[in-house]
């Protein structure tokens, strides 16, 4: 009979993670930052078909880079837990916080006792009344959560992106100007809007997946932003 | 909806009356919920909208009623984030039967529950109205529609005043002028009540979605329909074909 061979707890952490991360690190950016009006979701990804932006609740919504079966499965089991509780309870029974719970243990048990580690980075986002109530989760891989204000990025280039976030963005921007700031980051540090000379070019409409959580908006706050608006909203 | 139920003691939604027009549709219910012979509630609210292009009106047993119209409402919403992509009328039409049928037992028992669905057809452009018997039977009406225990009155009373060329606002006064008339002649049907301002709910679904019709807005509409009834007490009349051939 074989022994397997021993693994120090430590090395087996240390290699999931690192697994995780580089899964994380090779797809395209999301950054969602705070506007004076709500909450905007800003991500490179010119598929219309498949989001990486979705609705969850009347007041919150989802934003995730990584592995897109494995998002998708978290995002949907998201909208249930939300739809049945809202139903059981009170649609003002949902909250960002209790959802944000339950995907820190989904993630956290999948790290430990799964063979391979959700390749995913996942943000929740909820949209208060004004825009102190607003919250911000930050989920990685391994279920552990950061409760965030201002703004978040994620995929591949999250650090430079947030570098130059704490430089320009302040809680006062408007719409249009936040959109503009997240997709000149974006497009900085995009592998497909890199020019041979080393500049980048700014990414188009077609290439974007944009949403808010618009404070001012009736029951639903979420929306979509595409088509002309998109183009609108992007044109100085 | 009154004593046939043998449960006497349960509120009872009454009246609900649907109407298309160019573009849209649009439904109205009064607020009178009654249980037996007594008034149990004089606000109550029957017309709901379901998601952005649809609606539901609900007559029979309030509470199994409002409770079906909750369940519509996740439904239609749960499928919607889940797919990213809204269900098509057909689809919505087919999911409240099927709601409704699970209900079957308790309508044997005497609690039935008559839904009225009307919704935007974004193929067509057009607005859609389906009844429902209480096996889950559906059925597609065409033009206008109502039910209840006053859509006998308020059928007759849309019949006469439908067009197919209706504006929005044409086709809301038809919707008051028809439960007026419900009112008139079902007890328990209320009437707009001007003293504590409660008129009929109004719900237009169209190309821009849905919109309730607020109370400042639904107190002009009542207003007009019975002022006119101050002075011709039955509400407008129609024309009779011109007679005996003397046209010259």
């Amino acid at each position: 009979m074989t022994m397997p061979f021993y693994v120090a707890p430590e090395q087996l952490i240390k290699d999931k993670a690192d697994y995780a991360r580089k899964g994380i690190g090779r797809g395209r950016s999301v950054i969602v930052l705070q506007y004076a009006d709500g909450i905007a979701f800003v991500a490179e990804n010119p598929s219309r078909a498949l989001h990486k932006i979705s609705e969850i609740y009347d007041r919150i919504a989802f934003a995730a880079v990584g592995k897109y079966n494995e998002f998708e499965n978290l995002r949907q089991a998201g909208v249930r837990f939300a739809d049945m509780r809202g139903f059981a309870y009170d649609r003002s029974d949902v909250t960002s916080r209790s959802l944000a719970n339950a995907y820190a243990q989904t993630l956290g048990n999948v790290f430990t006792e799964a063979p391979k580690p959700y390749e995913v980075e996942i943000v929740v986002a909820e949209v208060g009344s004004e825009a102190s109530d607003d919250q911000l989760y930050r989920l990685t891989f391994d279920g552990s959560v950061a409760d965030e204000h201002g703004f978040v990025a994620m995929g591949g280039s999250a650090d430079a992106i947030s570098a130059a976030l704490a430089d320009h963005w302040n809680d006062d921007l408007n719409l249009p100007a936040a959109v503009r700031l997240a997709v000149k980051e974006l497009s900085k540090n995009s592998a497909s809007a890199g020019e041979p000379n080393g500049e980048s070019r700014i990414l188009t409409a077609e290439e974007l997946e944009v949403a808010v959580l618009d404070r001012n908006r009736p029951r639903r706050k979420f929306k979509r932003i595409v088509g002309n608006q998109l183009t609108e909203l992007l044109s100085p | 909806m009154t004593s046939t139920f043998p449960l006497e003691g349960v509120p009872h939604g009454t009246t609900i009356v649907a109407l298309t027009y160019p573009g849209g549709v649009v439904m109205a219910g009064d607020r009178r919920a009654t249980a037996g012979n007594m008034i149990a509630q004089r606000d109550i609210e029957k017309v709901f909208a379901t998601d952005e292009f649809s609606v539901v009106g609900i007559a029979g047993a309030a509470g199994l009623a409002i409770e079906l119209v909750r369940t519509f409402q996740v439904e239609l919403e749960h499928y919607e984030k889940m797919e990213g992509a809204p269900l098509s009328v057909e689809g919505k039409a087919n999911r409240l039967s099927t709601l409704l049928r699970s209900n079957l037992a308790m309508a044997m028992q005497g609690l039935a529950v008559v839904p009225l669905f009307a919704g935007y057809d974004p193929r067509g452009s057009n607005g859609r109205i389906f009844s429902y018997d209480v096996t889950g039977g559906r059925y597609e009406e065409h033009s206008f529609f109502a039910v209840g225990s006053g859509s006998v009155f308020a059928r007759g009373s849309l019949k006469k005043l439908y067009r197919s060329d209706l504006t929005q606002d044409e086709a809301v006064t038809a919707c008051v002028e028809a439960l007026y008339d419900a009112a008139d002649d079902d007890s328990a049907t209320g009437g707009p009540d001007l003293f504590r301002r409660i008129y009929p709910i109004v719900v237009a679904v169209d190309g821009d979605g849905d919109r309730k019709f607020s109370e400042s807005e639904m107190a002009e509409f009542v207003h007009r329909v019975v002022n006119a009834r101050s002075t011709s007490p039955d509400g407008p009349t129609a024309d009779l074909p011109t007679s005996r051939g003397d046209s010259k």
